[in-house]
């Protein structure tokens, strides 16, 4: 496939006696946004922070734009273009927003003095944000008085802004409310129109997979059992098939 | 509002709104409530007026001398402070460096070392309490509070065993003695320019902004790649050096090296400065020019109730309430700040 941009082929990986991943191969293509789904301690955090290069995979291969890669680190993932948005989304409160938009990306000024070129900086975030439709009052303000839908779009812009090959999300809507949420899936959905950055959303709301995501991928005791684009599916499809894997490891329990 | 640029947007998506331009005075009056300094300068200026107002002699050019060489050599190591908090730690062995560095600087002298020569020895012993403070904070992970303080004693206990406990005497041509601390002139300006030049590394430098973020988010900061215990490190090289520059400037004023000097004294009211002026002891937040106004306002407490005559045994108790209250009013002003700045 000439427009895939990362793939994982036979991923596994244990923590001691507990196995987290068994099999995990997945496949994201150029400008799509793929969902993660699965229930807890499917192995999602652990395959997540295998594409972040937070963890070594035991075994199985990653290819990223048709090549193997090993990721040796974050830093080197990162270099790549795999930009995890961390649920803590590194962003500093008392910075404004443009200055953590430009965060280890400073403009500078005035040659070997290497004064920080505010207005520069200002100018280029407010019209990035705005193309991305991120909705603040100002890029001036301290990001301790944005909401957490704000803040979770500017962590999203920051990333695409570094050009971000690979859009990791982890849980981009946890605790957030209903117009909170809402902001974030527009943005997301704004990058889909530019289809320049592929997504992968971790989430367990499935309403938001659906509303966004081209695919969805359902990882069931560290394995990929459901892979199909979300047109062809259902919310229904995919619940049936978690609570179906419960009832199972019920029944294996009593016998 | 450029309405037209609102317009052309999708429903939904506002976007970033160019900020219009306020009128003058609300325009002062904002910059006025968002600056951190504004609480701490009308401190000064009410303190100046009322004991200008009641003790004749405060406003006498002499006593002006002595009232800006106090809070200069406070102001330097504030600005060191304040740097150190920012990012998230905090030196308690800056006032003991304030000692140590003088009696580097004079042993040096004596062993033959050109003298502009010896004070840069004094201050790279100085950099090298702070490379240790760092070093014993950031990698053997020792809180600062716990290691600034052993190296607190430690470095009191060497510099009383070179100095075998007696003070001495600095050496120097007038013009060296005069440039490093010999005239009000000269400390003053020393503390008014580290000020400026700390002000602007926090506020227009990469440096700066690291050590915000650092104090502001460690996790994060790290995680967009900032080398937070370099950070850290350097900050705590800064202010050591801070500490022994401004020992090495009292020294010239009063023309002897004290091992007694300085000590957990100037340390308490650096640090005081610092947190009156408007940085937070949790980290991420401070200026450098509010620790300035802090000293200055500390400075002016103590001179004044000196010379309005109250005894030394009042004195700390009005000071500490003094600080108390200057705190309750600040933290209500942040408190206000906070408020008008939302939206």
């Amino acid at each position: 496939m000439s427009d895939e941009v990362l793939r994982t082929e036979h991923i596994s990986k244990s923590f001691g006696r507990v196995t987290a991943l068994r099999d995990a191969s997945i496949r994201l293509n150029k400008g799509e946004v793929l969902g993660l789904l699965g229930d807890n301690g499917a192995g999602k955090s652990t395959l997540m922070k295998i594409l972040t290069g937070f963890h070594k995979p035991d075994g199985g291969k990653i290819y990223f734009l048709g090549n193997e890669i090993e990721l040796k680190s974050v830093s080197h993932a990162r270099s790549l273009g795999i930009e995890p948005v961390y649920q803590d989304l590194a962003l500093v409160n008392e910075l404004s927003v443009y200055r953590n938009m430009f965060l280890q990306r400073e403009i500078m000024v005035g040659g070997p003095l290497q004064i920080l070129n505010d207005g520069a900086m200002r100018e280029i975030a407010r019209e990035h944000l705005n193309e991305m439709g991120v909705n603040i009052p100002s890029v001036d303000v301290e990001i301790a008085k944005l909401s957490g839908g704000q803040r979770q779009a500017i962590a999203v812009a920051r990333s695409v802004y570094a050009n971000a090959k690979v859009l990791l999300l982890d849980e981009p809507t946890a605790a957030m409310g209903i117009r909170e949420s809402a902001m974030i899936l527009d943005v997301i959905r704004s990058l889909k129109e530019k289809a320049e950055v592929s997504v992968i959303i971790v989430a367990h709301n499935y309403a938001h997979v659906f509303d966004v995501c081209d695919r969805v991928n359902l990882l069931q005791n560290g394995k990929i059992t459901f892979d199909r684009p979300t047109k062809e599916t259902s919310i229904e499809e995919l619940m049936n098939l978690v609570l179906h894997e419960m009832r199972e490891a019920r029944q294996q329990i009593h016998k | 509002m450029p309405g037209d640029k609102v317009d052309s947007l999708p429903s939904g998506k506002i976007g970033v709104p160019r900020a219009a331009p306020p009128g003058l005075a609300r325009r002062v009056g904002m910059f006025l409530l968002q600056s951190r300094e504004t609480s701490i300068a009308l401190a000064a200026i009410l303190l100046i007026i009322y004991f200008g107002s009641t003790a004749a002699a405060f406003l006498s050019p002499g006593n002006i001398a002595n009232l800006a060489e106090y809070a200069a050599m406070t102001a330097i190591i504030a600005a060191g402070e304040v740097m150190v908090i920012i990012c998230g730690e905090v030196d308690l062995s800056a006032g003991n460096v304030y000692a140590l560095s003088p009696f580097v600087m004079y042993f040096a002298h004596q062993a033959g070392v050109p003298f502009v020569l010896s004070i840069l020895l004094g201050l790279i012993a100085a950099a090298f309490v702070g490379l240790i403070n760092g070093f014993i904070t950031v990698v053997l992970e020792v809180p600062s509070f716990i290691t600034t303080l052993g190296t607190l004693y430690l470095i009191n206990g060497f510099t009383l065993t070179i100095s075998n406990g007696y003070p001495v005497q600095p050496n120097g041509t007038p013009f060296i003695i005069n440039f490093f601390g010999g005239t009000p002139i000269s400390q003053i300006s020393w503390a008014i320019g580290i000020t400026l030049l700390f002000q602007f590394v926090l506020t227009k430098t990469r440096w700066g902004l690291y050590t915000i973020a650092t104090g502001g988010n460690l996790l994060g900061a790290a995680e967009v790649g900032i080398k937070v215990g370099k950070i850290k490190i350097g900050n705590f090289i800064i202010c050591s050096v801070l500490g022994g520059l401004a020992g090495i400037l009292d020294t010239f004023r009063i023309s002897s090296i004290d091992p007694l000097a300085g000590g957990t004294d100037i340390m308490f009211m650096a640090i005081a400065s610092s947190v009156i002026g408007g940085t937070l002891l949790t980290g991420g937040s401070g200026t450098v020019i509010g620790a300035f106004l802090g000293a200055a306002v500390l400075g002016i407490l103590k001179n004044g109730f000196t010379l309005v005559g109250v005894s030394a045994f009042t004195f700390d108790m009005i000071l500490g309430a003094a600080i108390l209250l200057t705190m309750i009013i600040n933290v209500r002003l942040s408190r206000l700040r906070a408020a008008g700045g939302k939206r």
